[in-house]
């Protein structure tokens, strides 16, 4: 890998409260994440992988130690647009119209609707949204929203995509067909994606290679390369090699829940 | 809920029974017709109990004047309104902006509640004379803090990653304002300004009470019924149902023309 990572994480900690009630949210956590991939960091809550995302986004700051995306420090990087976030909610706001939601960081961020447009609708119809422009929020399903988070996240064209455990509020076939399309964007727009989840089958589905955390302090236990080929279908779900993964990565957690039992 | 069952909810023809007017007009149609019911079979003096067709007299046959004196008070309410409520979300904006003046602030503010304003009426004639600003002045105080309480609630309700995705643009404080705190404060806005309609006719009423001239609801009223012609002063109390009524389905409309998504939320 000669190539400069595009998020480099070194010996990052995250502390929480005062000297009386101190929680380690992170401690010492290091990771680079090379330009194009999928990197999943799964593990149980409290192992900070959620606060590991938003520190990479600037939404919080490290307490020690250092992070750089595409050599600039987070606050710039936040600055100069280089990441779409996605949260666990859509977080849409319901004064906007589907398309309006997806506007917003065009509007934000001053850049011509004329220019811009041909992108959005692009962006709305790639999510399945082409006919629900003018939908409002609250006429949508939960899979929908989100669908018109992640247009919205795309639609500035950033870099990077950081999402937050965006099809855990969802039910396990809307997850499944959610995990496909996220793969078609991510195979057609080629963009860097951090994603974070509690679903060990969905971080092997979807990821290139897998961050495991534990809990107490949150740290990382465990890299998994996974070498299952792209492009993924239902097949894959069903393939030796995908129980396999989904095995390894559960030893993993297993044994250093042992180890501190 | 999909768009499409939304939409199919919409279709099956309601019948007449299912509008939401007609439950309360027989309600007030069935009140009044055992309230006429109590007068005849009891027969109370008039100035006790004037039944509703003595009042729908006094009310038609002098209308027109009580219509204009009823604009005379309503006209010190909108004044009243407009400036109170108006001071109350501008001080709103102020307060949010900083949380240390918000809990400075707002525990008067929300105490204010509980101090029977309408009882500064006299002394509010001794400052702004006898006229009707005496009245718009004790209406604006009325109007002032809940308009505050409730503007300020609203625009610190917007969610905390409805915040961090703002921040995640690089938005600027500006931008955080008037695109997120200003649209998710309406809903808490217009709860206000709808209480604040009624609470702006009684304030103009009950402050009449203490001195005016006698083209106002509130003198008509408490000379009528000081000389016991109380179906007069029924009637006075009909007409000001009538402005408040305008009034609060006034502010309704403009809650519906700037909040357009919230219209069909109730079918969800």
């Amino acid at each position: 890998m000669a190539e400069a990572p595009i998020i480099a994480i070194d010996k990052v900690s995250k502390i929480y409260g005062n000297a009386n009630a101190r929680t380690v949210a992170l401690q010492d956590v290091s990771l680079t994440i090379q330009k194009g991939e999928l990197v999943s960091l799964v593990g149980p809550s409290g192992c900070g992988k959620s606060t590991l995302l938003r520190l990479v986004a600037d939404l919080d700051t490290p307490s020690q130690g250092a992070i750089t995306i595409n050599g600039h420090a987070p606050e710039q990087a936040r600055k100069q647009r280089e990441y779409g976030f996605v949260f666990q909610a859509p977080t849409l706001y319901d004064w906007r119209t589907v398309e309006r939601n997806a506007r917003l960081p065009l509007e934000v961020m001053g850049r011509p609707a004329d220019t811009w447009q041909a992108r959005l609708d692009k962006m709305l119809a790639m999510v399945g949204l082409r006919d629900f422009h003018h939908h409002y929020p609250w006429q949508l399903s939960g899979g929908m929203q989100q669908r018109a988070s992640i247009a919205r996240a795309l639609s500035f064209d950033p870099a990077i995509l950081l999402m937050d455990e965006p099809f855990g509020a969802l039910d396990e076939f809307t997850r499944e067909r959610m995990n496909m399309e996220l793969l078609d964007i991510w195979e057609t727009t080629h963009k860097t994606i951090i994603f974070v989840t509690h679903s060990i089958a969905e971080a092997v589905f979807l990821s290139s290679r897998i961050v495991v955390m534990t809990p107490r302090p949150g740290r990382i236990a465990a890299t998994v390369a996974v070498d299952l080929p792209y492009p993924r279908n239902f097949e894959t779900r069903e393939s030796p090699r995908f129980f396999e993964l989904v095995t390894q990565v559960r030893e993993t957690l297993k044994e250093e829940f042992v180890g501190h039992a | 809920m999909s768009a499409l069952a939304a939409n199919e909810m919409a279709a099956p023809r309601r019948s007449f029974w299912d509008r939401p007017w007609v439950a309360p007009l027989f309600v007030f149609v069935a009140v009044l017709a055992v309230w006429e019911l109590i007068v005849l079979l009891l027969r109370p003096p008039t100035f006790l109990l004037p039944p509703p067709t003595l009042i729908w007299q006094s009310l038609s046959s002098q209308f027109g004047a009580l219509m204009s004196y009823g604009f005379n008070t309503f006209q010190e309410a909108v004044g009243g309104f407009l400036i109170g409520c108006g001071l109350g979300l501008l001080a709103a904006m102020v307060v949010a902006r900083s949380r240390w003046l918000a809990d400075l602030l707002l525990p008067f503010a929300i105490a204010s509640n509980s101090v029977p304003i309408v009882a500064m009426a006299p002394i509010a004639i001794v400052w702004f004379g006898i006229g009707p600003w005496s009245k718009v002045a004790i209406v604006a105080v009325m109007c002032f803090f809940p308009t505050m309480v409730s503007t300020v609630r609203g625009l610190t309700s917007a969610a905390p990653d409805a915040v961090a995705l703002m921040h995640s643009y690089a938005a600027s404080d500006w931008q955080i304002f008037t695109k997120l705190r200003v649209p998710s404060a309406l809903p808490f806005v217009f709860n206000a300004l709808k209480i604040c309609t009624s609470v702006s006719m009684i304030g103009a009423i009950v402050a009449e009470f203490f001195g005016g001239a006698v083209n106002y609801l509130g003198i008509y009223i408490k000379t009528q019924a000081g000389i016991l012609k109380t179906p007069d002063a029924w009637a006075a109390i009909v007409v000001a149902c009538l402005y408040g009524l305008a009034f609060y389905f006034a502010i309704v409309l403009l809650e519906r023309w700037l909040m357009p998504w919230h219209r069909h939320r109730d079918q969800r």
